[in-house]
């Protein structure tokens, strides 16, 4: 109990630090934001629009500490400021429409990747010098080597332009409207393939290589030993023996991916248009819609952040040591 | 606490255990010497560096084999291969292979530089967090672990949207949200250094504290300093490449990032234009590949439980 409450604790501070981030970094820049941004858009910007970012950053003249103290209460009241791009819908409007997106993609990307990963790991570590061990961890290490954004693109030129198996961008086909229909959900799923392997594809690597290392490590133990010595059948001894206690690494490596996959998420996103606040995160940043990027920022933020903290959680249950040390 | 009642452990205390030694023994330099002849007698290590050192040449050449500046416009647009150009030219008819070879050099250079950069950043705090302990440790755990957690490509773009554009702005993004991981890394590699006896020797024979950390902690933890700095390498030249595919880097220079950026701008996906695309996305993916052979070497060598058991 006391590990989680300094656990929540830290995840509190580093929540703290990124709204500071957010805070600061438009007031760091040279001149002031509004007129900076207003100069670039060529003026297009209506008088309300002006007056959202005014507030938004805190040009009125309170003091500094005001306009912080401010902002930190809009923030924890879910007030992130008015989008400029999507002009007049409030920035927490537009990342709500859009966030199930991204966790879609990345969360099935995520879980396939753990699961197909350690597995290959598991029987890579079991069959030491054979064929999956040895063929397997450099394929996958140079398959990694890729860009995100350039195999997202390959596979898009290859399995969507010259093949034309899979659908080019978006998450569903226009004309289609969201609803709980078989059409739609297939519909969805398929335009999730191309995306979701190209995530897959790039990160698996990691996870077997991981597991492959530390399920070497735990197969020394005597416990092993003891197990074969007794005769257990292998498929026993390997996933209920060896792959239980070398799964520990995976679940920390799991909840530090999470951040991972929403980054990974944002190039994969671009290349296909996938409508998800990583994409959404580069056209606000292209339309100088400060406040929505900032939102989105904190947003991902947070959600790492609840993420790592509901891993530890499961992490205390997992392994008896860390409640006592 | 006398010292001559620590016995000396291992190799690292090597030499006379007694207050009186003037010049303390420099660990490491053995387990060094065996490291580099580890690296030179391994396959993939020496594949890993055949290919930097190839890259490394191209870029310093370029000058010589593609002369005049590569992003000029040409009159031979959207060429496939073919002898006159190797790799064919793009839409605005530019030589791919001149585009190719001119952007190794931004792009392996600022890969170095980052991860030297972060490398260093990492060692600075790793080994002082481990070094000093206590409030010390709790403060730079704590910046190192905000570091870790907060997601890295959202970050680039967040402070590559508000930093002024630049070649400079990108190197400063990449350092700092690239040198935590090696910081969490290098701290309890050096915390076990830490509680070693040659390390308290120097404590009591009254050594400063950079010194301690530099001469005697750091020579000791060569093997991961390195992997760590290949790490990083890997990273800077990745995440070089992803801002400049999102326009968020400096459009203005010739990179394989930015390449690919104009590439895909210039929709040569679209027009099937697949040559255009390929090789600077190839290239980025040899160099990280050749990194992280020299990557995995290292840690055959320094874990030998790792290594494949030679049969016979």
């Amino acid at each position: 109990m006391v590990f989680l409450l300094r656990r929540l604790g830290f995840y509190i501070i580093a929540f703290w630090a990124c709204i500071t981030l957010n805070f600061f970094l438009p007031r760091l820049m040279p001149g002031d934001p509004v007129s900076r941004m207003f100069s670039q858009v060529q003026s297009q910007m209506r008088p309300d629009q002006v007056d959202a970012l005014r507030r938004l950053f805190g040009l009125d003249d309170r003091p500094l500490w005001e306009q912080y103290i401010a902002y930190i209460g809009n923030i924890f009241r879910g007030d992130m400021g008015i989008s400029l791009s999507r002009f007049p819908a409030p920035v927490s409007e537009v990342i709500g429409a859009q966030i199930g997106w991204t966790l879609l993609l990345g969360g099935t990307s995520l879980v396939i990747a753990v699961i197909l990963g350690n597995f290959l790991g598991i029987l890579a570590a079991w069959r030491r010098g054979k064929f999956l061990d040895s063929v397997f961890p450099p394929l996958l290490i140079f398959v990694g080597s890729f860009p995100y954004f350039w195999l997202a693109m390959a596979a898009l030129y290859l399995f969507g332009i010259t093949l034309g198996w899979l659908p080019l961008s978006h998450a569903f086909s226009t004309g289609l409207s969201p609803a709980f229909s078989l059409e739609y959900i297939g519909d969805v799923a398929v335009h999730l393939i191309l995306p979701a392997l190209t995530i897959v594809l790039v990160s698996i690597g990691g996870w077997m290589l991981g597991m492959r290392n530390t399920m070497i490590a735990t197969t020394a133990e005597d416990y092993i030993t003891m197990a074969r010595a007794k005769g257990l059948r292998p498929a026993r001894i390997m996933f209920q023996y060896a792959a239980r206690n070398a799964m520990l690494p995976s679940v920390t490596s799991f909840g530090m991916s999470l951040g991972f996959v929403v980054g990974g998420a944002l190039l994969t996103e671009t290349v296909f248009a996938y409508p998800g606040i990583g994409y959404q995160l580069l056209t606000s940043v292209q339309a100088l819609d400060y406040p929505l990027t900032q939102g989105i920022f904190l947003t991902i933020t947070a959600a790492v952040l609840a993420a790592n903290f509901l891993v530890d959680i499961i992490y205390v249950r997992l392994d008896p040591r860390v409640r006592v040390s | 606490m006398s010292l001559t009642d620590s016995t000396p452990t291992a190799s690292t205390t090597a030499g006379n255990p007694t207050v009186q030694v003037p010049e303390p023994p420099v660990p490491g330099r053995l387990v060094h010497g065996g490291f580099v002849h580890g690296i030179l007698t391994n396959k993939k290590a020496l594949f890993g560096l055949a290919v930097l050192v190839v890259f490394a040449l191209l870029a310093l050449l370029a000058p010589l084999l593609a002369p005049g500046n590569p992003s000029d416009f040409g009159p031979e647009a959207s060429l496939a291969p073919s002898a006159n150009h190797l790799l064919g030219t793009t839409s605005k008819g530019q030589d791919v292979l001149a585009l190719t070879l001119w952007g190794s050099r931004s792009s392996l250079t600022v890969g170095f530089i980052v991860g030297i950069a972060a490398t260093f950043i990492g060692c600075l705090v790793g080994i002082a967090s481990a070094y000093f302990g206590k409030a010390i440790d709790e403060l730079l755990s704590l910046l190192t672990n905000i570091f870790l957690l907060i997601p890295g490509l959202p970050l680039l773009v967040v402070l590559a949207a508000f930093l002024p554009p630049g070649p400079a702005t990108v190197v400063v993004v990449l350092v700092i949200t690239g040198w935590a991981g090696s910081a969490r890394v290098l701290r309890s590699q050096a915390l076990s250094l830490r509680s070693k006896d040659f390390v308290a020797a120097a404590v009591v024979t009254g050594e400063k504290a950079w010194r301690i950390m530099f001469r005697e902690i750091l020579p000791n933890m060569a093997s991961i300093v390195m992997s760590t700095l290949l790490g990083c390498v890997i990273y800077g030249i990745g995440a070089q490449a992803g801002l400049e595919f999102l326009g968020l880097g400096d459009t203005g220079s010739v990179s394989w990032g930015t390449n690919l950026y104009w590439a895909n701008n210039d929709g040569a996906l679209m027009t099937g234009d697949w040559w255009v695309l390929l090789p600077s996305g190839v290239a980025i993916a040899v160099v990280a590949f050749a990194l992280a052979l020299i990557n995995y070497a290292v840690d055959e060598i320094t874990n030998p439980r790792l290594r494949v058991e030679k049969k016979g």
